[in-house]
């Protein structure tokens, strides 16, 4: 079998299961919030339009932004409650994940509910009157089971919205079978996004399937139907259930979270750092494809334990300094500056930088004469600058510009991989690329020298939680690291990931990583 | 049993949603001026009305007499804006509209079966929302059955399994299950075919003296009242027109719109007569014996 095959099939059970509980937990709560909700609507004509109303401009939201805009809420609200109560809420993964799920699932609910309940024969609703029902008892026993088909058709609806939507949690740190499809882009794995997709796909037709069944059951009065349908959920539920279970049990020994942004790199550090945990017994878990700003806020919150940061981000992104120190003197300052300020423990630098640079092709530079980004300033005016999503928002970006007061024809973002491409085909003649990124020696791209240091360095770090600020077992596991891997090692490494032809995992890179420096 | 004494409703109030747990006699005044602003907008107005114990009336009138209104005002599926209920001495106004309704049986217009509800199930909603023990449940519901001649084999049987008049059978029993003294019939067999309902009904008059009851029912159907009533309660635009037993609304001594009520039956069973005397000459278009009526009893 394909390697790459095989390393998505060994993810499979533990993503798809995560899947299935977060799904199943969404679906849970919107009927718990949606029914109550519909039943008001019906009852009080004045509430059912703003009801209604409301959960339509829910859905109206984009998903993605919806799950992100639950991650400031609940970082605020932990803040809150840690004041007032003593207590933080976990703001990444899981609970916003769910919230936002939660919300997105309600309008079908809600929607056919309130049509299965105004929908019902007036016949009925007076003749459970005549006998002497007491209101509830009219509801439950002849208004709920007359409009239970039009229900269960809004709850089929909102179960694959919700497992089709559980996809992007992955943005927000909850492990999903999103996670084979934004790992997979970013590293160019179709087969990854494809297993994701396929995976997502076949969950949701099963799900659909059994609860069809409960509603053919509810509509023709037949149990059989019915039970069936529901010891399915049931089951399925179950066996998602089995290996947290497990994790029960190994919670116990203490779970170490690994955290990685969306890059190439990142994923085959977490592995690194995760394998390197694992060897010594413990258990891991790892939060890949976080956001820069995220990332950050999520170690000092203590929702991940430990991943690698660069110093000249930390330097401008978090410390919001400006200036451009040597070095170690940042380095310094920033290790203590950490501790002061969030507890958190620079471990130390891994040996490589990743920084920030100008690049170009090689024949392009050489034909314009440019070696520094000093001789590229006459020429930027007539020169299209392709750059990754965040770069032309960074601060690096602003104090290049204004250091040299580089000024170029045109500027575009791209994804990494389809900037890389933009160079080759010319579309665009100056990229903002990464020093350790290994298309650069693959591509034979000029790297532009920054001859008045106006970015600032980027030597990878590791971060600990303050948490983890005191964990033997931790700082035994990562101290071989320091300074262990030099920029042609990660280089190599990163190029068996992002490269076209014979594509690595990132697993597979860090275990060539390890190997190629004895790191075993 | 019911004593029915100046009893208004007007038609505003009985467009609303009834909830009667939420009417108070505060304001009752306020509603008694605005009723009588007009006449048109009344559904019953200044009803008096005596049902003795063991008796069986039928209320009858056209489309928007009112008759159905009164109806329910003795069960309190609506409430009066003013005049007196009682049932059995007790004022109705003052009595919880649930256990009230639980204690008289109901039977439909249009049947109302609970279509989600075996007929078994249908049988015993009454009892158990009275929390009866479920073998006194199941041992009434045999019971019943056997009363309106239904098999036993059709207690696990939906009701949309069963003929129109085996359904109505049903609604009776359901309306009897609680052994109510006082039974209320809204068009009871108005939605089956003529010879069901014939049997229906006489099967009904049965039940009815076998068990003491007491009946109220409204039709529009002269014919099925004076067949099954005791007394009849004529009724036209929210008014009593006229009340008596059959033989008193028969006589000539009516007034002229009673007696062009009671006429209608007697004119059409003479024209029916007729009929048959004429002989085999008379144009007919009968497609003899067997033509489909009367086939299955409901």
């Amino acid at each position: 079998m394909d390697e790459r095959v095989a390393a998505a099939l060994a993810l499979l059970p533990r993503y798809l299961s995560q899947h299935v509980i977060l799904s199943v937990a969404a679906l849970a709560a919107a009927i718990a919030v949606s029914l109550p909700l519909a039943w008001l609507a019906v009852r009080r004509e004045r509430a059912r339009w703003p009801i209604l109303a409301v959960v339509s401009l829910i859905q109206t939201i984009p998903g993605l932004a919806l799950l992100a805009l639950f991650y400031p809420l609940l970082l605020a609200l932990s803040a809150l409650a840690l004041k007032l109560a003593g207590f933080s809420i976990p703001a990444l993964g899981f609970l916003p994940a769910l919230l936002a799920l939660t919300l997105y699932a309600m309008l079908p609910i809600v929607r056919n509910t309130v049509t299965g309940l105004t929908g019902i024969d007036a016949a009925a609703g007076e003749a459970a009157d005549a006998v002497g029902m007491t209101p509830g008892q009219k509801l439950w026993q002849v208004e709920v089971p007359l409009a239970a088909p039009v229900i269960m058709a809004g709850i089929r609806t909102a179960a694959v919205w919700t497992i089709g939507a559980a996809t992007l949690s992955t943005t927000v740190g909850q492990t999903s079978l999103g996670n084979f499809i934004f790992s997979g882009l970013q590293t160019e794995n179709w087969i990854s996004v494809l297993t994701g997709c396929f995976a997502a796909v076949g969950l949701a037709l099963i799900a659909d399937l059994l609860l069809g069944l409960i509603e053919t059951g509810l509509a023709r009065r037949d149990r059989r139907y019915v039970l069936a349908g529901a010891l399915g959920l049931l089951a399925g539920t179950a066996l998602a259930l089995a290996p947290l279970a497990r994790g029960q049990e190994a919670a116990q020994k203490s779970v170490y979270v690994v955290g990685a942004k969306n890059f190439s790199e990142q994923y085959i550090l977490a592995e690194l750092i995760g394998a390197r945990l694992a060897a010594t017994g413990a258990v891991v878990e790892k939060q890949q494809g976080l956001g820069s700003a995220v990332i950050f806020r999520a170690l000092a919150a203590g929702d991940i334990d430990v991943y690698v940061d660069y110093s000249g981000t930390l330097w401008a992104n978090v410390m919001q300094r400006h200036d451009t120190p040597p070095a170690d003197d940042m380095l310094g300052e920033i290790t203590r500056w950490m501790k002061e300020r969030y507890g958190v423990t620079v471990l130390g630098r891994l040996g490589f930088e990743n920084a920030y640079v100008l690049a170009m092709r090689g024949e392009r530079a050489a034909a314009l004469n440019v070696k520094s980004i000093a001789d590229l300033v006459p020429k930027a005016p007539q020169l299209a600058l392709g750059s990754d999503l965040e770069f032309l928002s960074r601060p690096e970006w602003a104090a290049l510009r204004d250091a040299y007061g580089l000024k170029f024809a045109s500027q575009r973002s791209f994804n990494p991989t389809f900037m890389y491409r933009a160079l080759q085909d010319g579309t665009v003649d100056v990229i903002s690329a990464f020093s350790s990124d290994g298309r650069i020696a693959a591509q034979k791209l000029t790297v532009l020298t920054d001859p008045k240091h106006a970015i600032p360095s980027y030597d990878a770090v590791v971060l600990l939680s303050p948490r983890r600020a005191d964990d033997a077992r931790l700082k035994q596991a990562l101290m071989p690291l320091i300074g262990a891997i030099p920029v042609a090692a990660m280089r190599e490494a990163n190029y068996l990931v992002d490269r076209n032809a014979d594509k690595k995992t990132p697993a597979q890179a860090a275990k060539f990583l390890a190997d190629r420096l004895h790191l075993n | 049993m019911i004593d029915i004494a100046g009893v208004t409703k007007s038609y505003r109030q009985t467009s609303r949603r009834q909830d009667s747990r939420r009417q108070d006699s505060r304001g009752q005044n306020a509603r008694d001026q605005r009723a009588s602003d007009t006449d048109a907008s009344f559904a019953i107005q200044g009803i008096n009305l005596r049902v003795p114990e063991g008796t069986f009336i039928a209320i009858v009138g056209g489309s928007g007499s009112g008759k159905t209104t009164l109806l329910k005002t003795v069960n309190r599926l609506i409430d009066v804006d003013a005049g007196r209920v009682s049932v059995g001495g007790e004022e109705v106004a003052h009595i919880d509209p649930v256990g009230l309704r639980r204690r008289i049986g109901y039977v439909f217009q249009g049947i109302g079966l609970f279509p989600h509800m075996t007929v078994a199930e249908n049988i015993a909603i009454t009892p158990r929302l009275l929390g009866w023990a479920k073998d006194d449940i199941a041992a009434r519901v045999r019971e019943l059955l056997d009363l309106v001649a239904l098999p036993q084999t059709y207690a696990p049987r939906f009701p949309s399994a069963l003929s129109g008049g085996e359904q109505q059978r049903v609604g009776v029993a359901r309306a009897l299950a609680a052994k109510p003294k006082l039974v209320l019939m809204d068009e009871p067999f108005g939605a089956l075919d003529p010879v069901t309902r014939d049997a229906l009904g006489a099967a009904y008059r049965d039940i009815h003296a076998r068990l003491g009851l007491t009946t109220l029912m409204v039709t529009h159907d002269i014919q099925e009242a004076l067949l099954l009533a005791d007394r009849i309660v004529i009724m036209q635009k929210g008014r009593i027109l006229a009340q008596g037993t059959p033989q008193e609304l028969l006589a000539d001594d009516q007034p002229d719109g009673v007696r062009a009520l009671m006429d209608m039956p007697r004119r059409q069973a003479a024209r029916i007569a007729d009929l048959s005397h004429a002989g085999p000459a008379a144009p007919r278009n009968r497609s003899g014996p067997g033509d489909g009526i009367g086939e299955r009893d409901g």
